[in-house]
């Protein structure tokens, strides 16, 4: 078993039992909404899986600062996989949310919503991210140009995330606030266990991604010493760091 | 109290649609992650048999050839 396949099992069934209680919770105790209604609902899955995916990119991104001052590649994997899953939760944000504003607005998208739009952008900065490694055939170089995109990218969220909360005109709700924002005890408590649930999911198929990697990387290690160098084939062009 | 005896009926209106399809999306994304892991892990395991064919066939060969050198006789594993 690899390092990072230590305590997947408990780390799997702590995931499933905090999103199918997250679940239960929204579903059966959370009340309705007084001005959304049942739309409301979308909310406990939409707002935590954005929070992860951002987090996500800025983890990817600290992940990245480590490794260009350890040099170390293992860092560089780590930074890759981080970035690869809040990538989809990204594309889970976006789908969630065009639902959400299709049934609230009445419209698949609205580009006049800075919080929709500047998402857009941070998801589109982290698109190429992957287009950058592939299109670096070097492995070392493919790996500190990816961490130096990532830093910058990363430092890239928080940034934004400021300049559209000191943005004036928008639509997008405003539940979450440093005071407390506007959520009741029971929305909160339902909020709460759903973004432990979502951030849980996020950290398990980190886990997972990283333990398949590091048992083909030592499958290929151990042919190449049984076996000999020859017995490799050379790797394909890729945008995964090897 | 109980969570379930202060739960509020689900109104199944309108919304329920919209409601369903953001969970559904969420679901479909978990299973395809899932789903394309399962296939990569098989890979791994021919992989895995496919070197221990060779491991095995590597020390029948050494076996069955006396003249090999000392070093290619070493036990593999």
């Amino acid at each position: 078993m690899t390092t990072y396949g230590r305590g997947l099992r408990g780390l799997s069934l702590a995931t499933v039992v905090v999103i199918t209680g997250a679940l239960a919770l929204v579903f059966f105790y959370a009340p309705l909404d007084a001005n959304q209604g049942f739309i409301q609902k979308i909310f406990y899955i939409h707002v935590p899986l954005a929070i992860t995916a951002l987090c996500g990119f800025v983890f990817g991104g600290v992940l990245a600062v480590i490794h260009l001052r350890t040099g170390d590649r293992k860092w560089d994997i780590r930074s890759y996989v981080a970035i690869h899953m809040a990538l989809i939760f990204g594309i889970g944000t976006l789908l969630t949310g065009t639902i959400w504003a299709k049934a609230s607005w009445g419209h698949w998208w609205v580009w006049s919503d800075p919080t929709l739009t500047s998402f857009l952008i941070v998801m589109l900065l982290f698109a190429t991210y992957q287009p950058l490694r592939f299109s670096i055939e070097d492995p070392e170089r493919q790996s500190r140009y990816a961490s130096v995109f990532a830093i910058v990218a990363g430092a890239f969220v928080p940034l934004n995330f400021l300049a559209v909360r000191l943005a004036q005109a928008y639509v997008h709700p405003r539940v979450l606030t440093l005071t407390g924002g506007n959520l009741p005890g029971p929305m909160r408590l339902t909020f709460l266990i759903s973004l432990i649930g979502v951030a849980l999911l996020y950290t398990t198929l980190w886990k997972y991604e990283m333990a398949a990697k590091a048992t083909r990387m030592q499958v290929r290690a151990l042919r190449r010493t049984l076996l000999g160098e020859d017995s490799v084939s050379p790797l394909k062009r890729s945008a995964a760091p090897s | 109290m109980s969570v379930f005896a202060i739960a509020p009926a689900l109104p199944l209106h309108a919304a329920g649609k919209y409601v369903a399809g953001a969970y559904i999306v969420f679901l479909a994304l978990v299973l395809i992650y899932v789903a394309i892991m399962a296939s990569r892990l098989a890979r791994t395991e021919r992989d895995l048999a496919e070197l221990q064919r060779d491991v095995l066939a590597q020390r029948q060969s050494a076996a069955d050839d006396p003249h090999r050198t000392g070093r290619e006789r070493e036990p593999v594993a």
